[in-house]
């Protein structure tokens, strides 16, 4: 695939400390994208842990005998905590800051991003950002009741401590532009010499289309939650309707950023999808243009959707009409992936691994999440089913099975790279089916409880709901010891596990290249590019 | 490495302190403007608004903020944020306008 001038010494791993300062003020004050990629995973993760726990107290109280645990309001900051951790701590910033910040700069045959320094304070913005949520829960008036989208007049209103929970939003949504903007600049001036933009892995592609998007609609939503703020504060009368405020205008601001950080959220994941499937498939990937231009064609029209989330709350039946024409289009470019993943997969000499079984996951979950998405886009359907259930089983179905998988999915193929550890595939495997199957009980069955007209966010239900939220409930104890039996599998590996080879899969993108861990500055001397990213020798022969 | 997105000899070409004076008294009669269109009504405030004050922020990008001397890729740059705005002005109208 490329050419490389043999060079005697090789450099360290990126593991290792080598320059003035050590353990973990090293760590701390890095500049090198595979670390500060690392940091991102450790916090995340334990953000996610925190937003899993809280979930599974949530699911816990539905069981009536467990109601005694909390109260309705405790029940109220619950779901909003567990929507602004898992949103804008794990599932927004999840794939580019992680995989992204470490792979980016190697598959493109660049040694870093093209401002690392910056990269770092995005970091550091994240934390802020993170440490400030977390503060809201136990300062002011108590934590946040509004849930995660913080809807006026509601959250201009109520007596928790609504700023500064915004305020985390408003830092955190720095962390993610500044990170855009960086991946953006790397694409564009630091690939390798003969990576033309067609010959960049498909999942550059996604972290480029992504990036824009975090680029042009997170100061809106920045913006929005200043207004929030100073409506709070000085009461100036934007969104509340007893000041001449319009409460809609609110829902159209936060859903123009809120909607398209969906993507945010997917399309990374599905960028780290292409590359697992050609890899063990041992195939080129079926329609590399195809997928490249879905992936911006997703941006574009992604952003374009965001008030079908407003259909009940009185918008003009124009506008209804216009954004539901709209939101089945964007159905076209993600199903246009779909099939293109099916169809590498078809005839290719299919090599069965963790990483591959977690990335058919994806695309089960995602195509049911997809599908319960476009009856959403129909009028009718959603007036039907509008605030239940079904809007929180469609929504982690695309966020937890589509992105929370492709995730997980990412990780197993690229974990022996960034860590040089090999897990055991059998504890992953074991780990799966009750992550598999509590995840279709809990998710399928709020999909059931949505359509019989469960409505969401509610402490208590009616008795005629409760067999399906008993089968929910129970779902989550099995998807919950799943996932505690995937990391507790990773963790052993990244201290007990066996040493991983540099190219454990047979992939033949950059990163596969160079040694594992990768060295500090990933290339002895910067690769020449001479074709496109997946090809497969025995396919050319 | 060779284009760069700051070109330094296209900083040479700025002009003196009188295009920059003229500038500014245009923005000045558009300030006044706005201001008078603004006692006529509340629906030619509006249009003043939507129409004036962009007026005015392309002449301060243009000349204050030297997008006039920069290269082609921020230029389109800059388009593509206001095409992305304008079409979000766009679909926001398609609810306000028809309530």
């Amino acid at each position: 695939m490329t050419t490389h001038a043999a060079t005697a010494q090789p450099q360290p791993s990126y593991l290792v400390d080598t320059g003035s300062r050590k353990g973990l003020m090293a760590w701390l004050t890095t500049t090198d994208h595979k670390r500060i990629g690392v940091l991102y995973l450790y916090s995340m993760i334990a953000f996610f842990l925190v937003g899993m726990g809280i979930g599974f107290v949530m699911r816990l109280v539905q069981l009536t005998s467990f109601q005694h645990l909390i109260t309705a309001q405790t029940y109220n900051a619950l779901f909003t905590v567990h929507g602004v951790i898992m949103i804008f701590l794990f599932v927004i910033p999840g794939l580019p800051a992680i995989f992204g910040n470490f792979f980016l700069p190697i598959l493109i045959g660049a040694k870093d991003v093209a401002f690392p320094r910056l990269n770092l304070a995005s970091w550091y913005f994240f934390m802020a950002g993170a440490i400030l949520a977390v503060l809201s829960l136990f300062t002011g008036g108590g934590a946040p009741d509004t849930g995660w989208s913080f809807y006026a007049p509601f959250s201009l209103k109520t007596g928790t401590n609504v700023s500064l929970a915004v305020f985390a939003a408003f830092i955190l949504g720095f962390s993610s532009m500044l990170t855009g903007i960086n991946f953006i600049t790397t694409i564009h001036r630091l690939r390798a010499p003969g990576m033309k933009w067609f010959r960049m892995p498909l999942m550059c592609w996604a972290l480029y289309s992504t990036s824009w998007i975090q680029l042009l609609a997170t100061p809106i939503v920045a913006i929005t939650l200043v207004l929030v703020i100073l409506e709070r504060f000085f009461g100036i009368g934007i969104f509340d309707p007893a000041k001449g405020g319009d409460p809609l205008l609110y829902q159209h601001l936060f859903w123009i950023y809120s909607h398209p950080a969906v993507y945010i959220m997917i399309l990374p994941a599905m960028g780290a999808i292409t590359e697992i499937i050609p890899t063990f498939a041992k195939r080129t990937i079926f329609g590399y243009g195809a997928i490249a231009f879905s992936s911006m064609a997703i941006a574009g029209v992604g952003s374009l959707v965001w008030a079908h989330h407003m259909f009940t709350s009185g918008m003009s039946s124009v506008a209804n009409m216009v954004f539901s024409l709209l939101t089945m289009i964007v159905a076209v470019p993600s199903a246009i992936k779909v099939f293109n993943w099916v169809a590498t997969l078809y005839k290719g000499s299919i090599d069965f691994q963790p990483p591959l079984l977690f990335a058919l996951t994806f695309i089960f979950l995602f195509a049911i999440g997809g599908l319960t998405g476009v009856m959403q886009g129909a009028l009718a359907i959603n007036v039907h089913i509008h605030d239940t259930y079904f809007i929180v089983g469609h929504f982690h179905y695309v966020m937890f099975g589509g992105t929370g998988m492709g995730l997980f999915a990412a990780l197993l193929y690229w974990f022996p790279k960034m860590f040089g550890k090999m897990y055991s595939k059998k504890a992953i495997y074991a780990s799966w089916f009750p992550m598999f199957i509590g995840f279709n009980m809990l998710y399928f069955g709020m999909l059931i409880l949505g359509m019989m007209g469960m409505p969401r966010r509610y402490y208590v239900h009616l008795p005629q709901f409760h067999t399906m939220h008993v089968v929910a409930t129970v779902g989550s104890w099995f998807l919950v010891l799943g996932l505690l039996m995937f990391f507790g599998a990773l963790l052993y590996a990244l201290f007990k596990g066996g040493k991983a080879e540099d190219n454990p899969w047979g992939g033949v993108t950059l990163e596969w290249t160079i040694p594992s861990p990768p060295p500090l500055e990933n290339f002895e001397t910067i690769p020449t590019i001479t074709h496109g990213p997946y090809h497969f020798e025995q396919e050319s022969k | 490495m060779s284009e760069t997105i700051h070109s330094t000899e296209a900083h040479a070409e700025h002009p003196g302190y009188g295009t920059f004076i003229k500038v500014w008294v245009a923005l000045l009669i558009l300030t006044g403007a706005l201001v008078g269109v603004s006692h006529l009504g509340q629906t030619y405030a509006v249009w003043g608004l939507l129409t004036l004050t962009p007026l005015k922020a392309g002449l301060v990008f243009y000349f204050f903020m030297h997008l006039k001397y920069e290269g082609p890729l921020l230029k389109i740059v800059v388009l593509v944020t206001l095409g992305t705005l304008l079409i979000f002005f766009a679909l926001l109208f398609s609810d306000v306008a028809f309530h």
